[in-house]
């Protein structure tokens, strides 16, 4: 499903290159983790991945189902299926939720040719998926995020990916501010989201996320690279050693 | 202030000045009142327009920028405007002329002309001095307007909208209005009129009397090519309480001045403006508002949209009586700047005698926040649907303050439609 070879990107303001040669291969029905240490990349990539114009891809490409999504803005990529779950979602002031929902899902449902959905089916929907993620229909009537707790965003953004249905769904640090109750609902909201045709990349920089979404593969990013991939194993590896060992095994 | 040298009379002025002589023996008053508006012309003309070397029109430099005026065709007829929600009662001035008006229990509207010819004490054609361009234009050649009073202890059910409605050519319209102590009322006041070429100019004073709560939402959406100068001159007395809203939606060439006075203690000003400047269009927005007894709270927010060459302006003075103690005035200007090209200035400007008062002022210019607009991209909102839906946002906001869903709903659908051509 997703195919990222040889990938260099960098910071478009001042040059840095963040990524360097990053090769990574994602297959349908596939949870895959990234993990590495603060600093290797993994915010970059997710940001790559959702067609950010602060970074520069300068060599390698991304196929997404076989087809290269660097010319795609990120509402394209959006529309096309895929799904970015923000480390730290945007407040944003006078935009309701509700309303911020119903554009997303109908424009996306425009650009693939589907209908607009109605309202009452739109609410039907938004209520079904709150209820899984204990989120209220009070804390939608609010502005975007705003005054949101942390563990509020986190589960907006898990209700939108419910609500949007993406193929490729990006978790970045899903788990950074969460305690573990809200870990638990989190993990279940994507849990519930595995199937044969949807692929899962999951960033994180700790094991504890990967106990509750348990991973097909996983992969060590460092400095840009992925310098090892394993099954599940190789996080607790990671857990009990600390990321020194790995880096300078690969090294 | 620095004084402006005598320069050769511009076309405009000079279109004035010989307008004047052909218009005034049909303008309505009587022999006091001609005399008032050929002062107020031989001010224009000794004077001339205000450049940017008068501080109050700095950035607007209206003898360079009114670059022709057209000439008044009395027999011209506006056509007919909806009430801006259902069910307002209407007063309504075509082409400067009382057009027709509904009756209101605890509400009475006469004619302004009539009482000028008539000489009813009180009613006069003032301006503020020399530089004061809007209020000399419009006390030289104002035709009519409505003077309304509103009874004491009246709570008038329904919004009254003015209207002041034009197709081309000149209309100047003055209104007077009172709203009697302990009344409530809400007032809308429309400028409008067709895509012909347009000098509009309306002075209104307000005054909101003791214990009286009031509304006035001014919604500008003359013609693409219209030069529109507007004056309220506002006062409020004691406990009075004023919700005054501004929008400007179009417009070639605008002025809007603010002249407030917080005359009673316990009055309380919301003063709320939109300015939406597209194409090549000039907006500004300039309060001075005195504060002038003890204990009076007043908010002030300013938002604007630029884009396009647009060009937008904000002055906002608030002064402060050495012993109007316990002042509470919060002012804030925020900007958001579509294009290279377009441009807004801000003037805030504090001037407190007071020593026991909070005041504050802030501004802000800015691009759409490039955050923002990434988070709404990834979840598939296209890139022109995320900017409309964040620059909405960001003037919604204080559209949604006001305590009349229809209104909101009126002023948001406007929003929305100069969004879809400029957004």
């Amino acid at each position: 499903m997703l195919e990222i070879k040889n990938l260099h990107a960098r910071i478009a303001e001042d040059g840095t290159e963040i990524i360097k040669g990053l090769d990574l291969t994602v297959k349908a029905g596939e949870v895959a983790a990234i993990m590495g240490p603060n600093g290797s990349g993994k915010s970059t990539l997710s940001y790559i991945l959702a067609g950010r114009e602060d970074y520069e891809v300068t060599d390698g490409d991304i196929l997404y189902n076989g087809e290269s999504i660097l010319e795609m803005d990120p509402a394209e990529r959006a529309a096309a299926g895929l799904f970015l779950a923000f480390q730290y979602p945007m407040e944003i002031p006078g935009v309701a939720t509700m309303q911020f929902l119903k554009v997303a899902m109908n424009e996306q449902r425009k650009a693939r040719g589907e209908a607009e959905l109605t309202t009452p089916d739109f609410i039907r929907l938004v209520k079904e998926a709150a209820g899984t993620l204990d989120i209220s229909m009070e804390m939608l009537k609010r502005p975007l995020n705003v005054g949101f707790s942390g563990g509020e965003k986190k589960r907006a953004e898990i209700l939108q990916m419910k609500l949007l249905e993406p193929k490729l769904c990006v978790l970045d640090e899903t788990d950074s501010g969460l305690d573990i109750d809200a870990l638990k609902i989190v993990a279940d909201g994507v849990n519930s989201l595995r199937s044969p045709d949807r692929a899962t990349i999951v960033i994180t920089h700790y094991q504890r996320l990967l106990d509750y979404i348990v991973p097909d593969t996983v992969h060590v990013l460092s400095k840009g690279k992925i310098i090892k991939t394993g099954d599940k194993s190789l996080a607790h590896e990671l857990e009990a050693k600390g990321y020194a060992d790995i880096i300078n095994e690969a090294a | 202030m620095t004084v402006q040298s005598k320069l050769p009379l511009t076309a405009a002025e000079t279109t004035l000045v010989e307008a004047f002589g052909e218009q005034f023996s049909y303008l309505p008053g009587n022999a006091g009142m001609v005399t008032l508006r050929d002062r107020a012309v031989q001010a224009i003309k000794e004077t001339g327009l205000p450049t940017r070397k008068v501080e109050a029109w700095h950035y607007t430099d209206l003898r360079r920028l009114l670059k022709d005026v057209p000439s008044h065709d009395d027999a011209a007829v506006a056509t007919d405007l909806d009430g801006l929600v259902d069910g307002t009662v209407k007063l309504v001035l075509n082409n400067g002329k009382m057009a027709g008006q509904e009756s209101v229990d605890g509400l009475t509207a006469t004619s302004l002309a009539d009482a000028l010819r008539a000489d009813v004490s009180g009613v006069t054609l003032s301006d503020h001095g020399q530089y004061d361009a809007t209020g000399l234009i419009n006390s030289a050649f104002v035709t009519d307007g409505f003077v309304i009073k509103v009874d004491d202890g009246a709570e008038i059910a329904g919004p009254v909208e003015l209207q002041s409605l034009h197709d081309g050519g000149q209309v100047h319209t003055r209104n007077l209005v009172t709203v009697g102590e302990g009344a409530k009322v809400t007032l809308f006041d429309r400028h409008a009129g067709s895509d012909k070429s347009v000098l509009a100019s309306n002075v209104t004073e307000l005054t909101v009397r003791k214990g009286a709560e009031a509304m006035w939402v001014t919604v500008q959406e003359q013609g693409e090519t219209a030069t529109h100068l507007g004056q309220l001159n506002v006062t409020l007395e004691e406990d009075a309480k004023l919700t005054l809203f501004v929008i400007n939606l179009s417009g070639h060439l605008v002025r809007q001045e603010i002249n407030a006075d917080v005359l009673g203690e316990g009055a309380d000003l919301t003063f709320r403006a939109i300015n939406l400047v597209g194409g090549d269009a000039h907006c500004d927005v300039t309060l001075s508002l005195g504060h002038l007894v003890p204990n009076t709270n007043s908010t002030e927010t300013v938002r604007s949209v630029v884009t396009g060459k647009g060009q937008g302006v904000f002055q906002g003075q608030i002064r402060v009586d050495q012993i109007a103690q316990k002042t509470d005035a919060q002012m804030a200007c925020n900007t958001l700047l579509l294009s290279d090209d377009a441009g807004f200035s801000t003037k805030p400007e504090l001037e407190i005698f007071a020593d026991d008062v909070v005041c504050a002022h802030g501004a802000t210019v800015a691009e759409i926040d490039h955050n923002h607009l990434f988070y709404l991209m990834a979840r598939g909102i296209s890139e022109k649907t995320a900017r409309g839906l964040l620059i909405k946002a960001f003037v919604a906001e204080i559209v949604e303050e006001l305590d009349d869903e229809a209104l909101v709903e009126a002023l948001e659908t406007r929003i929305d439609t100069w969004l879809e051509a400029h957004g």
